[in-house]
């Protein structure tokens, strides 16, 4: 068994080195796959970051009547509790809510004069509800407007910030999803284009197959070293797609971090080297063994 | 040792029936050296098909050393492990040199990595191409390729050597060294299938000839003659 495994390992090796023409176009056309992968990959990281940081400059105020008691408190937070999707809940009273107008507008003298003749605090107490998603806004706002505390309720102000909230998300879902799109059509164009190279190759060699059967060969013996090619074509063609990316995302990393603060693509690249590696090695080796298994199938039927 | 039980093999072409074989029967003995003679489309290509399992029958069966040929395909590459093919175009490995046709045989029985040394350059010295081992075959002229062919069907110890057309495309001071290497394995005691339409061959040989035409047998003699 360690023999014959040792052979076909070895046999392999030796129709990669000697038909080298044809593997290097597989190699070729398997880099731009796995690109398409990768691609994909830090496309659906960049999106997510952006989409993160969208939605967490996003979040809505609900404005009581008046001061709520700590047992108020509790209720509702408990009830908010239950919703999906609120990912931060936090009260702040009619005092906090003073000494922050005044932190943020203490400079303005003439709105700090108003407050003074004004004599009392004109500001309500109001609970901060952050969302993990900016589509989730709208529920909280429904559940809100419907609950059991509804008449300690002044205002919500989703209705003010609905049609930003909405762009938003739209926006990102909509980033998301042609990015995704975009590249699944040309991963799958450049699937076919593989197969179909990996094809010519294995149909170049059908006369040798057939002679391999008459001889005796088993199917094992004979599709082992095409697999084998295949795993070679895949191996190398993650090698050198993972150099181009990381001596491409060298150099592209600075001029993102204009476009994406607080996000480098470079580091997250360096940081998943090992999964990122994992990923196209399981796309090139899987393309390369699959397309040759499918391709050399035909010949060993008849 | 070979037995053809009414054997009959219709090809399709254009929705017409054309039979390559009919009701064909006969049978080969071990040891035994047996010419096929016949007119080209006589049926001599289909009959070594046949009996390599490349196509199926349409009526009868093909039995080697008690088994049916066509009926286990999973079995199929141990039956031909038994048998030597030697080709009119050769049908060697392009990627491999003549040292690697013929030890493939040896690595797909799963010999160990000595005996093959030991084997191969024995039979390449046998064939007279020891110097030309590490050629490959597109290096090579048509005799040497064809001596690497019957290298290749013979470093097993098949129980048979089928030859279809071994000479078809050689001069004939290479088929007479091929058809002297043939009689060399026959006496040495492996059964040899010749397949041929070269009469001075056929009649210098004096074994037993089978000759077909049209799809049948018509003469079937131990010691026979090319006669159509």
């Amino acid at each position: 068994m360690f023999i014959l495994l040792n052979r076909i390992i070895k046999s392999g090796w030796a129709g990669f080195r000697r038909n080298s023409g044809l593997p290097l176009a597989a190699i070729f056309i398997m880099v731009l796959v796995i690109s398409m992968a990768t691609s994909l990959l830090l496309f659906q990281k960049t999106s997510q970051f952006l989409t993160q940081t969208i939605q967490e400059k996003l979040d809505m105020y609900v404005y009581f009547n008046d001061e709520l008691s700590s047992d108020e408190i509790m209720n509702i937070q408990n009830e908010l509790s239950k919703v999906s999707g609120i990912k931060n809940v936090e009260y702040v009273s009619k005092n906090d809510a003073l000494a922050r107008f005044i932190a943020k507008h203490k400079d303005d003298a003439s709105l700090m004069e108003s407050l003074r003749e004004l004599g009392k605090n004109p500001l309500l107490s109001s609970m901060n509800i952050r969302a993990w998603e900016a589509s989730q806004y709208a529920a909280i706002s429904s559940f809100l407007a419907n609950s059991q505390f509804s008449n300690l309720i002044s205002k919500i102000d989703y209705q003010q910030k609905k049609p930003v909230i909405e762009r938003l998300s739209s926006f990102s879902f909509g980033i998301n999803t042609a990015g995704i799109a975009v590249n699944i059509i040309l991963a799958l164009a450049a699937v076919f284009v593989a197969f179909n190279t990996v094809r010519l190759a294995i149909y170049n060699s059908k006369e040798e197959i057939e002679t391999m059967r008459l001889v005796g060969a088993s199917d094992g013996f004979i599709i082992g070293p095409f697999l084998i090619q295949g795993v070679i074509v895949g191996f190398a063609a993650s090698l050198a797609t993972l150099l181009a990316f990381g001596i491409g995302l060298f150099f592209l990393s600075p001029g993102l971090k204009f476009l994406l603060p607080g996000f480098n693509i470079f580091s997250y690249f360096i940081g998943n080297l090992l999964i990122i590696f994992a990923i196209q090695l399981a796309v090139g080796v899987g393309l390369g063994v699959i397309s040759s298994w499918l391709a050399i199938r035909k010949y060993l039927r008849a | 040792m070979i037995n053809f039980q009414k054997v009959t093999k219709i090809y399709q072409s254009d929705g017409r029936e054309i039979a390559a074989l009919k009701d064909v029967s006969f049978e080969i003995q071990p040891k035994e050296f047996i010419s096929i003679v016949g007119r080209s489309g006589a049926g001599k290509t289909t009959l070594f098909k046949l009996l390599m399992a490349e196509e199926k029958p349409t009526e009868g069966s093909i039995v080697f050393e008690g088994e049916d040929v066509h009926q286990n395909r999973s079995h199929l590459p141990h039956i031909r492990r038994k048998m030597g093919a030697i080709f009119q175009d050769y049908k060697l490995l392009p990627s491999k040199t003549a040292y690697g046709n013929i030890s493939y045989i040896m690595e797909v029985m799963g010999a160990s990595d000595e005996e093959i040394a030991n084997t191969v350059p024995q039979v390449l010295e046998l064939v007279g191409l020891k110097e030309r081992a590490n050629n490959f075959s597109e290096e090579l002229s048509g005799g040497e390729r064809q001596r690497v062919a019957i290298a290749r069907a013979l470093v097993h110890r098949p129980d048979v050597i089928l030859a279809d057309e071994p000479t078809g495309n050689l001069d004939p001071i290479n088929t007479q060294e091929i058809i002297r290497l043939l009689v060399k394995i026959n006496e040495m005691g492996t059964t040899v299938v010749l397949a041929t339409h070269n009469k001075e061959i056929v009649n210098n040989l004096g074994k037993r000839v089978i000759t077909l035409e049209k799809g049948q047998v018509i003469r079937d003699e131990a010691e026979g003659k090319f006669i159509l």
